[in-house]
């Protein structure tokens, strides 16, 4: 009698621990296939860089560093060095940061401090909107909308007037083109806006209402507490997202490309053409005969990703301080 | 009283100021998508859909490249997505806390930030110059790089919001890990992960720089994943730039189609994780 019990319950354990085996199983592969692909991120990113310093190898074997001091960039003689480019990138991102960093503050100040509950969501979409199109718009509309208006309205103001300045003139003279240096740090400036725009919001909102209460408690305006409160508070978040802004405007190929008149010259004017590392790799890479030739302009993307990597470890940097700090004060 | 008033002066012109950012930053997007509308608009018609591209002087259309874009699209979405979300699986699922996850997730933003253009010339390094011509594949594979980052960013973002007690409570009836998540965490992220591959999609198709090493562009209708191939970013890069005008007018439509498409995207996928909350 009992045997007979026993032989069901034995079958019906066996079932059940092969089950639990198979799940075990299908548990471990599927832990595994997941970490796999997890691995596949980084290794994307191992794979790029070592991909681009084999590619920049025979130019980084002939100049060494020179590379990153010489101003030359000519394809007869075969001798290439970055700094145009490099050069380039870095005023424009600078010009970029410059106007849309304080235009970012204002739109989030509105938009965490001033506006009433039903429009803050409309203008966060209406900015976000604003980074969803595509840079190539950006470069198409600034040809040939913003260009020619900024030639015929602002650009003579301003070579006429502030070009006759003593130190600062130099930077604004020269003939009204339109395309240029400046003319792409502004097409730059409105494409980074909602990026920095939408980090300086996040942080803003993490400013405990006690605080800003307890200032207002004691008088402050609206104005001295976002100076004395708000802005102590998110230092470190502001400034991360700044650098998440910055890394987008270095990076940025298209919109710069139509703009910025991609010629291979030193200027002291921010009026006349000029190129950025992007640029350059846009409109010169598919055409680039030789191997040197190749190879300088893969070692230029491989300094822009090694800024963009600097940049983006800094911001992170940056941002995890911040969300440290929010941790011990809660 | 001097003080005073100079603090409330101070506050005014601060606030001002800050209500005049907000309406610079609104007039760009309008003035931007004024002028697609009212240069775009007048060249859509439906030879725009039916043609390819024309040489220049001749009647045409886009078909060529919007069948190449969404190929493109296409095929960057369904290589990159899955990777993405099983990648997005482990950070949230197996590895939380783990020092390969936070490696991963510090190199996934690597990815999200690198320069577009620089992933083109990765592919054209990788696929291009190895196959010896360009492709729709090549093409496809940078858009993936792409998607990647975003699609593991957003998924685990969204995996991470699902509360630990449904997964137990999965887990307390006897079901195995995998079941848990692809029956449970899954599901109850199902919305958020989309909204993340929609983001991803809006991205890439108006992405010009990784393209122009890798599908390059074709003149004549094609299908053909293994050879070079139209898109509409890169026809409107040619077009825009060539003396033609009627090339101009058609790079002035693809635009529009590109933007409202891309914007219909943006909102569809905003409703969409709007709903989920």
């Amino acid at each position: 009698m009992e045997q007979v019990a026993s032989i069901p319950a034995t079958a019906a354990e066996r079932i059940l621990q092969r089950r639990l085996r198979r799940g075990h199983l299908a548990d471990r592969l599927f832990a595994y296939t997941t970490m796999l692909f997890a691995g596949v991120v980084l290794f994307l990113v191992l794979a790029i860089s070592v991909a681009l310093l084999v590619g920049a190898w025979p130019a980084i074997r002939q100049f060494g560093f020179g590379f990153l001091t010489s101003a030359e960039w000519n394809p007869v003689t075969d001798n290439y060095g970055a700094v145009v480019p490099l050069v380039g990138t870095l005023v424009t991102s600078a010009i970029a940061m410059i106007i849309a960093v304080p235009v970012s503050f204002g739109i989030a100040v509105f938009i965490t401090e001033l506006a009433p509950r039903w429009l803050r969501r409309p203008i966060g979409t209406a900015v976000e909107l604003l980074a969803a199109i595509p840079s190539i718009i950006y470069g198409m509309w600034g040809l040939f909308v913003f260009a020619p208006l900024f030639a015929e309205y602002l650009q003579p103001w301003v070579i006429e007037h502030i070009g006759r300045l003593p130190l600062i003139g130099a930077l604004f003279s020269g003939p009204p083109l339109g395309i240029g240096v400046f003319t792409a740090g502004i097409i730059l400036a409105v494409m980074v806006i909602p990026f920095v725009t939408a980090v300086m919001r996040d942080v803003f909102e993490l400013v405990p209402a006690v605080l800003k209460e307890s200032a207002y408690g004691l008088g402050a305006t609206t104005w001295e507490v976002l100076r004395h409160v708000v802005l102590p508070y998110t230092k470190v978040g502001v400034a991360g997202g700044i650098m998440l802004g910055l890394g987008r405007a270095l990076g940025e190929t298209m919109a710069v490309t139509f703009v910025i008149g991609n010629a291979h010259q030193f200027n002291s004017s921010l009026f006349m053409p000029g190129n950025t590392i992007s640029s350059t790799l846009a409109n010169e890479f598919t055409e680039a005969t030789g191997e040197l030739y190749t190879a300088a302009l893969i070692e230029l993307g491989l300094v822009l990703f090694f800024i963009t990597f600097l940049v983006l470890a800094l911001a992170k940097l940056l941002l995890l301080r911040l969300t440290a700090r929010e941790g011990e004060r809660t | 009283m001097s003080l005073y008033v100079r603090r409330r002066i101070v506050n005014a012109v601060g606030l001002a100021l800050s209500i005049f950012a907000t309406a610079f930053g609104l007039f760009w997007l309008g003035w931007l998508l004024w002028t697609l509308v009212a240069q775009g608009l007048p060249w859509i018609d439906l030879s725009v859909f039916s043609q390819p591209t024309p040489p220049p002087g001749d009647v045409g259309g886009l078909s060529n490249a919007i069948i190449g874009s969404l190929l493109l699209t296409g095929s960057g979405i369904v290589i990159g997505a899955p990777i993405g979300v099983l990648a997005a699986t482990y950070l949230s699922e197996f590895g939380r806390k783990t020092h390969l996850a936070s490696v991963v997730r510090f190199v996934n933003d690597i990815l999200l930030s690198a320069p577009s253009i620089v992933i083109g010339v990765f592919i054209y390094e990788l696929i291009v110059l190895r196959t010896g011509h360009f492709s729709g594949w090549a093409g496809g594979m940078a858009l993936a790089l792409i998607v990647i980052p975003i699609v593991v960013r957003t998924t685990e973002d969204m995996l991470c919001l699902v509360p630990v007690s449904l997964r137990e409570a999965a887990a307390a009836l006897g079901a195995p890990r995998w079941r848990v998540i692809f029956a449970v965490v899954y599901r109850a992220s199902r919305a958020g992960i989309l909204t993340g591959m929609l983001l991803a999609v809006a991205r890439i198709s108006g992405e010009t720089a990784p393209l122009l090493f890798t599908a390059l562009n074709n003149q004549f209708w094609s299908l053909d994943m293994g050879g070079a191939l139209a898109n509409l970013p890169v026809v409107i890069f040619q077009f825009a730039m060539s003396p033609y005008e009627d090339w101009q007018h058609l790079a002035w439509a693809g635009a529009l189609l590109i933007t409202a498409g891309i914007l219909a995207l943006n909102i569809i996928a905003r409703v969409l994780g709007r709903a989920r909350k």
